[in-house]
């Protein structure tokens, strides 16, 4: 059962006075609980197709759809309702918010959510737990290193129990021990939780990881492997 | 404490010079509002009291026309009926009846035009502040006749001192010639230049004698407790008159209406202390608006990535709000604080205006003014700054509303 549908994507970015064709045409579709990787060189479109997956960018043309949700006709409003009950998001430069703690970091999605704050406190914690950061619930992001912020990137794109978590070169500013350690933990998740993981990344690693590598040049999808 | 204003206060804390500046300027203009409104009150007050001490009283009972005519004909013909409505009013401070006549004044030297005013000495020393005024000679005793007590200019341009005989020259109430020759007994001076420069006043009895009038006045002049009297007293003294003969012709005046040059003033002052309070108002809103721009500049990843991970663009501008709000808030508290505490010190010692300018004098005011804090002067002017501080942060928190998440995490 797929749980992200596209259909015929182009979008076309404008560099200055030079038009960028960032994807042409494409067509894919993920099933749930897959752990796949957008793999390709610097722009060839992987971040692109990423960010209209996640409905933080809109295409010039062709339909997406999330877990039955067809973004086309969808207010601003509606569409971060999706992103907040849909999608979790892990990215390359973490972007925690800095005057929040970890675990209020992890909390705040929930918060967005609407959940009760006792219950908040305790799943934050237990999320935490699981990303191996017990002892760093109160630490803020500038008093952690970026494995451990990064981990703490992860525990809130989980924790809200979205239907996808997309992954924008998650790994890139992470030594590969860190790295890998995070790839295992996001592995862990995704055979546990069944949580579908979508990267976009050139690290070999991650490739390396990816139970789906599909390869993206120049726009469009060259290969699409299934390990 | 919720997240939301947690991440508020956090935020707020993140410039900490630039948040204490903005800040003070909201206290600032607070503390300067509260005092200057309280200064404008307490002035204005002053200003009333002092002006009605001196001659018009909180209110005068009239005949129909008088205050625009001044014709010796239009008289309050039975003041005592007045007086006896006015002696039920709890809220009232004393009373006194007034004959007033224009008439000729002669020294041996000089002639001048002048009004002359009939008073009752004891009354009158209750109501206004005459008696006080006197440099020269003394005031009139209770019993007193042919002697009068006159402005300082008059004696001045008459020539004459206490104890010199004038000659007054008038009209009777009813068209004869009214005549006298009188001693003055006292020299008053005000520092009203119109009242010491024309006029006279003699004892009501030998005024009604002189110019006909029998026992008709032509004010009775009304102090009350405190200037919140007024309206009450008015009110009564209204239903009172028109209970006794619905058809007598008198009308009940209030200090508005008898020295509208008075409230005109108090106009004029409230409103150049209202430019200038917009001016400043205006100074701290752009200080506001100036911390919030640089805070959309400064944070826009960040907002970015709150709009990627599902914050409404409702909830975004509401958390800008709460920053702004917090802000506001802890000026404005230590505005009014600072402010109040500040009036009270004045407000139990007052500001020395021994310089005061013409105007004030010209309404009595030449010692010290003391300022009111009331709960309008202390919340008027901050709530104003509350208003139009929140209005420009509402310009930087919904423009937020349309920054599009990919565009806003990779701006730098």
């Amino acid at each position: 059962m797929s749980i992200v549908e596209c259909k015929d994507i182009n979008k076309t970015y404008q560099q200055g006075k030079i038009e960028v064709r960032a994807l042409k045409g494409v067509t894919l579709s993920i099933d749930k609980g897959g752990f796949v990787a957008l793999a390709g060189p610097s722009g060839s479109g992987k971040t692109t197709l990423l960010n209209i997956i996640g409905s933080l960018d809109q295409p010039d043309s062709g339909s997406v759809s999330v877990d039955g949700n067809t973004f086309e006709k969808m207010t601003q409003s509606q569409l971060a309702l999706l992103r907040l009950h849909k999608v979790g998001f892990v990215f390359q430069s973490y972007n925690l918010i800095p005057v929040l703690s970890a675990v209020e970091n992890v909390e705040f999605v929930m918060l967005l959510q609407g959940v009760q704050a006792a219950q908040r406190r305790e799943r934050a914690k237990a999320i935490l737990d699981d990303v191996g950061l017990e002892a760093e619930y109160d630490r803020r992001p500038a008093e952690l290193s970026g494995g451990q912020q990064q981990r703490v990137a992860v525990a809130r794109a989980i924790v809200s129990n979205p239907s996808i978590v997309l992954a924008d070169e998650p790994t890139a500013n992470l030594d590969s021990k860190t790295g890998n350690g995070l790839l295992e933990m996001m592995k862990k998740m995704n055979e546990e939780k069944k949580v579908t993981f979508i990267f976009s990344t050139h690290d070999n690693m991650v490739m390396d990881y990816a139970r789906r590598l599909i390869l993206i040049r120049d726009g469009c999808i060259v290969d699409d492997q299934i390990k | 404490m919720s997240i939301d204003v947690k991440m508020a206060w956090r935020n707020i804390w993140r410039n900490p010079r630039r948040t204490i500046l903005t800040i003070s300027a909201i206290a600032f203009a607070s503390l300067l509002l509260v005092f200057m409104l309280s200064f404008q009150f307490g002035s204005y007050e002053t200003m009333i009291n002092s002006s009605v001490k001196i001659h018009t009283g909180h209110l005068q009972v009239q005949s129909a026309g008088y205050q625009d005519k001044k014709s010796i004909r239009l008289v309050v013909p039975d003041p005592d009926t007045i007086g006896k409505i006015l002696n039920q009013i709890q809220s009232v401070e004393a009373y006194t009846f007034r004959a007033i006549a224009f008439s000729l004044v002669s020294s041996k030297k000089r002639t001048y035009g002048s009004i002359v005013i009939g008073i009752d000495p004891v009354r009158e020393a209750k109501v206004s502040t005459l008696k006080s005024l006197m440099r020269k000679g003394s005031y009139l005793a209770k019993d007193d006749t042919d002697q009068v007590l006159i402005g300082s200019l008059l004696a001045q341009n008459l020539k004459i001192d206490i104890r010199d005989e004038i000659t007054i020259l008038g009209q009777g109430r009813d068209g004869s010639i009214a005549a006298t020759v009188v001693k003055v007994k006292g020299i008053y001076s005000s520092g009203i230049d119109d009242l010491d420069r024309n006029s006279i006043h003699m004892p009501l009895k030998y005024f009604q004698d002189v110019y006909g009038m029998y026992d008709a006045v032509h004010e009775v002049v009304v102090t009350g407790k405190s200037l919140k009297a007024v309206d009450g007293i008015k009110a009564v003294l209204n239903t009172g008159i028109k209970k006794i003969n619905p058809k007598l012709p008198l009308v009940v005046l209030d200090w508005k209406e008898l020295t509208p040059g008075l409230l005109q003033s108090i106009e004029l002052d409230l409103v150049s202390g209202i430019i200038f309070y917009f001016f400043l108002i205006l100074v701290v809103a752009f200080s506001i608006l100036n911390t919030f721009l640089m805070v959309i500049f400064e944070r826009t990843r960040e907002f970015g990535v709150l709009k990627a991970i599902g914050i409404t663009p409702g909830r975004l501008t509401k958390l800008l709000l709460i920053e702004s709000i917090t802000m506001t808030t802890i000026g404005i508290a230590a505005g009014i604080i600072a402010g109040s505490l500040i009036t009270l010190y004045f407000q139990g010692h007052g500001i020395d205006i021994s310089g005061a300018s013409d105007i004030l004098v010209q309404y009595g005011i030449s010692g010290r003014i003391y300022p009111r804090l009331s709960l309008l002067s202390a919340f008027i002017g901050p709530g104003i700054v509350f208003i139009i501080t929140f209005l420009a942060a509402l310009y930087p928190a919904l423009k937020i509303r349309s920054l599009r998440p990919v565009e806003a995490m990779t701006y730098v």
